[in-house]
């Protein structure tokens, strides 16, 4: 039913991009072909076999969509978007968008291949285009040098698919929110023309998964919030007074040290620049990577524990995911023939691929499911359940704390006697000053009654998330 | 640029690798002479993942001059190659990826270099061969085999990919397990160990220091009392361990109205009763490394992987008494930091006893076979002992025992086969579009005029290669009929995929950390599965 479903969406959006493209008129025409260059893709796309989808018809047509219709949007240009545009330029993708807000670090050479030592200090999205762009002839890459959430619904909606290769939760997490709110219902069903196919990508070391999200369809980034590991923080007890491990020292320097030896640094530079405000540590900068190293070298000494290095320090501080070549390579081998599949022929049922080569190698595919009161797919609204005597604070901690919500810094405001009202709000710091106070006092002396509605932002969501209060006792 | 700065410039750019196989795997690696059979695809994808990581060189060999096609799916070929010799085209490009790694190219087709000088292949860590036809494949296999070089094969065959393996021993020192058992002995702790426990006295501590006691110590005092209860015996069963865990609690201290304080180091220590109980046994992969021929007879020609082996039997025989060497690592728990630290060093200075008592072995046993015992370093025999509990082995089958008639594991293609659709069945197709080339001098379906003909003669080759190995199988028609539309198609993806996995296993055959698989590795693009068998 899934594969069915998928089909006629397909039509239908390709008839309404279709639409859309010959207003735009777009001209990069199919210039630079020569003979034999398609001809490994043809032979799928052109003859039929046993194992496609039985409404998949081989023809002509199909390159033809590819190289001249079809749009497709790829954020991220590091490990693995430097992998999806390569693949994507070579599978006869013409029209591909790419969106990162990075530039190129000396540490991403050994794996992000679009890159060379001279590009360094450049941005990726706009490097990774040109060199697709000279490579692959007729290939036309667009780079947006951006953060995602600096593009509104118009911009995501003109793309057939988009193939996401982030290595931040938060950021999913957004694009996932944002194409679950390109979606629309009529009287509750949902209209298949207005989904766009989400391909989502990550690595970390030898392991890596690979995933089709079609929103509002199949399992969300939401749905299956609980497979990502939450971060580790070490207690602040046993970083401030019992450390066992290195890493503990380096957290040392890093979270208690460092502010308060620079923030009053007697340099005349600092002063001038920065007289409130202090040096935040940035992780890119030796100077601040050898302060740390040697602070905690020294609290190291103290407490007789070995094993801090450079490295070791400048991987606790940056929080450094490993990351290799290969494993990217598999991953984004995986997402463009998913969307081959996706487009074209093959419907695999399962939508989660994952993938490990510590011990030899290992696939695995299942079909996640959905999860039935997803807060951000789901439609089902979300229920609070507290006391009234609970505090405002601990409803703050329950939003950021459960399992499958995993919010970052929720804004909180309800409607009070017809009026707006902020509850508290932590990113602006003027007005978090101001609401403060209102962590400490009771739902009911914040006026709250059973069944109220309170609107929560987050960093998560492009949308705000409805939740009604339900009093226990 | 002076040394120091290259040192630190290449810190930094392999940072992120480093942290997976450290700076002795990054050395191994650029140390490593890759030579590479058939610039295709899925070649130049595989070392565009070597050279990235900082391979010290690589060699293509390639008598192929380019073709529209061979752009039109190869990244590392531009429009203005066609033409031009493939191996070279294609060193021009990959070379750009890095200026630390030497990339060099042979302009010649592989049977002719097999003809003429078949030692050319033995100067190399690893040769890896793509889009290689059968019969090239097996004489490659075979110089190679006698040479002891490792042979990676990797193909893309439409929407399949293979992969095989052929190293005659592939030994692992570092395999980087996931969720290794802890090594504790609590099961038979160590004196030293047993001194420390010893050394406190739960009973008449202060608060904070019976709170801050390590749950390692806390299970290790418990259990002695059950063993004085229970003949000695330790908990065996669930109940048992339950019977335990409530012992623990019944530890924890109370204020002066009765009620248990909050002690974390006891919440820790019933939530890893499971871990504590363990028994210290040595694994059974270890145990067949014992009785391994190449452990019992070390000679001077004994690689110092089997010196240490044995020398850790002999370890185990004599001063271990039953036990591996103890690994000197414990994980983090709550305590404060002396308590911790103490208890860390017993483990730590136990493991550095152990490693001195296998480097004596290691010494005796090198003097026997009239070698120095400097051949061995203490760095690596710590390293060695560090691991003892996850030492791995490989051993391929070589080509000519798969492709025999006499020694094909007929077992392991049947049993597969009771699943119709199981990836043995891709393996089959592959053997039989082999068969194809090998009767027509061309693989099937190439030109669309060719797809339904080639279907019926497609079909006559599955059949005699299965009456050949007297495989009694069922090989579904619709298998047949989608190798034929593959055309011997090689699409991007699935070679960028096949480029991935096949760089991996080169990178672990080279820094012999992480294991490979053996010996053949399938890949199924259209339902993303896959599957490994040994063949």
């Amino acid at each position: 039913s899934l594969s069915l479903l998928l089909f006629s969406l397909f039509r239908k959006k390709k008839r309404r991009i279709e639409e859309l493209t010959e207003k735009m008129a777009l001209d990069v025409g199919s210039s630079g072909d020569w003979d034999g260059r398609w001809r490994h893709v043809q032979k799928f796309l052109e003859r039929s076999g046993p194992f496609t989808h039985p409404d998949f018809e081989p023809s002509e047509e199909t390159l033809q969509f590819l190289l001249e219709t079809c749009k497709i949007l790829v954020i991220g240009a590091g490990g693995l978007g430097c992998e999806l545009l390569k693949n994507l330029a070579l599978s006869g993708f013409r029209h591909i968008h790419v969106v990162d807000m990075d530039t190129i670090d000396v540490s991403n050479l050994n794996r992000q291949f679009l890159f060379r030592s001279k590009d360094v200090g450049h941005p990726k999205a706009e490097v990774a285009a040109d060199f697709i762009n000279s490579r692959v002839p007729g290939c036309h890459v667009v780079p947006h040098f951006k953060k995602i959430q600096e593009f509104d619904e118009s911009f995501y909606r003109q793309f057939h698919i988009i193939v996401c290769g982030l290595d931040s939760i938060i950021a999913r997490r957004w694009m996932n929110g944002m194409l679950l709110s390109l979606l629309v219902y009529d009287d509750g069903v949902l209209d298949p023309s207005s989904i766009i196919p989400l391909i989502d990508g990550g690595t970390e070391g030898f392991k890596g998964n690979a995933r089709v999200i079609l929103p509002g369809m199949t399992a969300c980034i939401d749905c299956t919030l609980e497979l990502y590991p939450p971060q580790i923080n070490f207690p602040m007890c046993t970083i401030a007074s019992m450390p066992r491990l290195p890493e503990h020292c380096i957290e040392y320097a890093r979270i208690l040290q460092w502010p308060k030896e620079n923030t009053s640094i007697p340099s005349l530079l600092v002063l001038m620049c920065l007289p409130l405000y202090g040096v935040a540590l940035d992780g890119d900068n030796p100077e601040h990577i050898h302060w740390v190293f040697q602070k905690s070298l020294e609290r190291a000494a103290e407490f007789n524990i070995i094993g801090v290095t450079y490295r070791l320090t400048q991987g606790v501080v940056k929080r450094i995911i490993p990351a290799v070549a290969s494993t990217n390579a598999v991953i984004a081998g995986t997402v463009p023939s998913r969307e081959n599949t996706a487009l074209f022929a093959y419907v695999p049922l399962n939508n989660y691929l994952v993938f490990n080569d510590v011990d030899g190698l290992y696939t695995y595919t299942f079909e996640a499911e959905r999860k039935e009161n997803c807060s951000a797919c789901s439609q089902v609204p979300q229920k609070l359940q507290f006391p009234p005597s609970a505090k405002l604070q601990e409803v703050l901690e329950y939003l950021t704390e459960n399992a499958s919500l995993q919010m970052k810094s929720p804004a909180i405001t309800a409607t009070l006697e017809g009026k707006n009202k902020t509850l508290y709000l932590q990113t602006v710091a003027s007005i978090e000053e101001k609401t403060r106070p209102n962590l400490c006092k009771t739902l009911k002396e914040l006026g709250l009654a059973d069944g109220q509605e309170l609107a929560v932002a987050d960093v998560t969501t492009p949308q705000t998330v409805l939740f009604k209060l339900n009093f226990t006792s | 640029m002076t040394m120091a700065d290259h040192k630190t410039n290449k810190d930094q750019r392999y940072d992120r690798q480093l942290r997976l196989w450290g700076d002795h795997g990054q050395e191994a690696l650029e140390n490593a002479h890759v030579c590479l059979v058939n610039a295709a695809a899925s070649g130049t994808e595989i070392l565009k993942n070597l050279v990235l990581p900082g391979i010290g060189a690589f060699t293509i060999v390639d008598g192929h001059r380019v073709s529209g096609e061979d752009v039109g799916n190869n990244f590392f070929l531009s429009s203005d190659s066609v033409g031009k010799n493939r191996a070279q085209a294609t060193t021009e490009l990959l070379q750009e990826l890095n200026t630390d790694v030497s990339g060099n190219f042979v302009e010649e087709n592989p049977d002719r270099l097999l003809d003429n000088d078949p030692e050319f292949f033995h100067r190399f860590s690893l040769v890896i061969a793509v889009q290689l036809e059968e019969s090239t494949c097996l004489r490659l296999g075979s110089v190679l085999w006698n040479a002891a070089v490792p042979f990676l094969v990797c193909r893309t065959y439409g929407l399949v990919g293979y992969m095989r393996l052929v190293v005659r021993e592939h030994t692992v020192v570092e395999s980087h397990p996931d969720n290794a058992l802890e090594d504790l002995r609590l099961d038979q702790p160590f004196p030293e160990l047993t001194n420390h426990i010893t050394s406190y006295d739960l009973d008449n501590m202060e608060k904070k220091d019976h709170s801050h006691t390590p749950w390692v110590i806390i299970v290790a005092k418990y259990l002695q009392k059950w063993c004085r209860e229970h003949d000695f015996q330790l908990p065996r069963n669930y109940k048992e361990k339950e019977a335990f865990r409530q012992l623990l609690r019944e530890g924890i201290r109370k204020n002066e109205n009765g009620t248990p304080e909050e002690e974390e180091n006891f919440d820790e220590a019933i939530k890893n009763v499971n871990t504590a109980l363990n028994p210290s046994k040595i694994p059974t992969a270890v145990e067949d490394l014992f009785n391994a021929e190449q452990c019992e007879n070390i000679t001077s020609q004994s690689p110092a992987f089997w010196v240490m082996v044995r020398a850790v039997r002999d370890f185990v025989q004599a001063e271990g008494r039953g036990s591996l060497p103890v690994r000197g690592t414990i994980p983090d728990m709550i305590a404060d930091s002396d308590k911790f630290i103490s208890l860390q060093n017993v483990y730590r200075e136990r493991a550095l006893q152990d490693a001195a008592a296998v480097s004596r072995h290691v010494e005796s046993h090198l003097q026997a076979v009239g070698k120095l015992p400097e051949c061995i370093s203490e760095q690596d025999i710590r390293l060695f002992c560090k691991n003892a509990a996850f030492l791995r082995v490989v051993h391929c089958r070589a080509l000519v025992e798969e492709y025999g008639v006499d020694t094909v594991h007929k077992d392991e293609i049947t049993s597969c086969m009771d699943n119709p659709d199981s990836e043995m069945v891709l393996y089959l197709m592959l053997r039989s579009v082999d068969c194809f080339y090998q009767q027509h001098s061309r693989y099937p379906g190439v030109y669309n005029y060719q797809v339904e003909d080639d279907i019926v003669r497609l079909k006559l080759c599955v059949h005699s290669l299965l009456q050949e190995y007297g495989l009694t199988v069922n090989v579904k028609d619709d298998y047949v009929h989608e190798f034929c539309r593959y055309g011997a198609a090689e699409p991007h993806t699935v070679a960028a995929f096949m480029g991935g996995a096949a760089a991996q296993e080169a990178i672990k055959l080279i820094t012999h950390q992480f294991v490979p698989f053996n010996n053949t590795f399938i890949y199924n693009a259209m339902a993303q599965t896959s599957a490994t068998f040994q063949l």
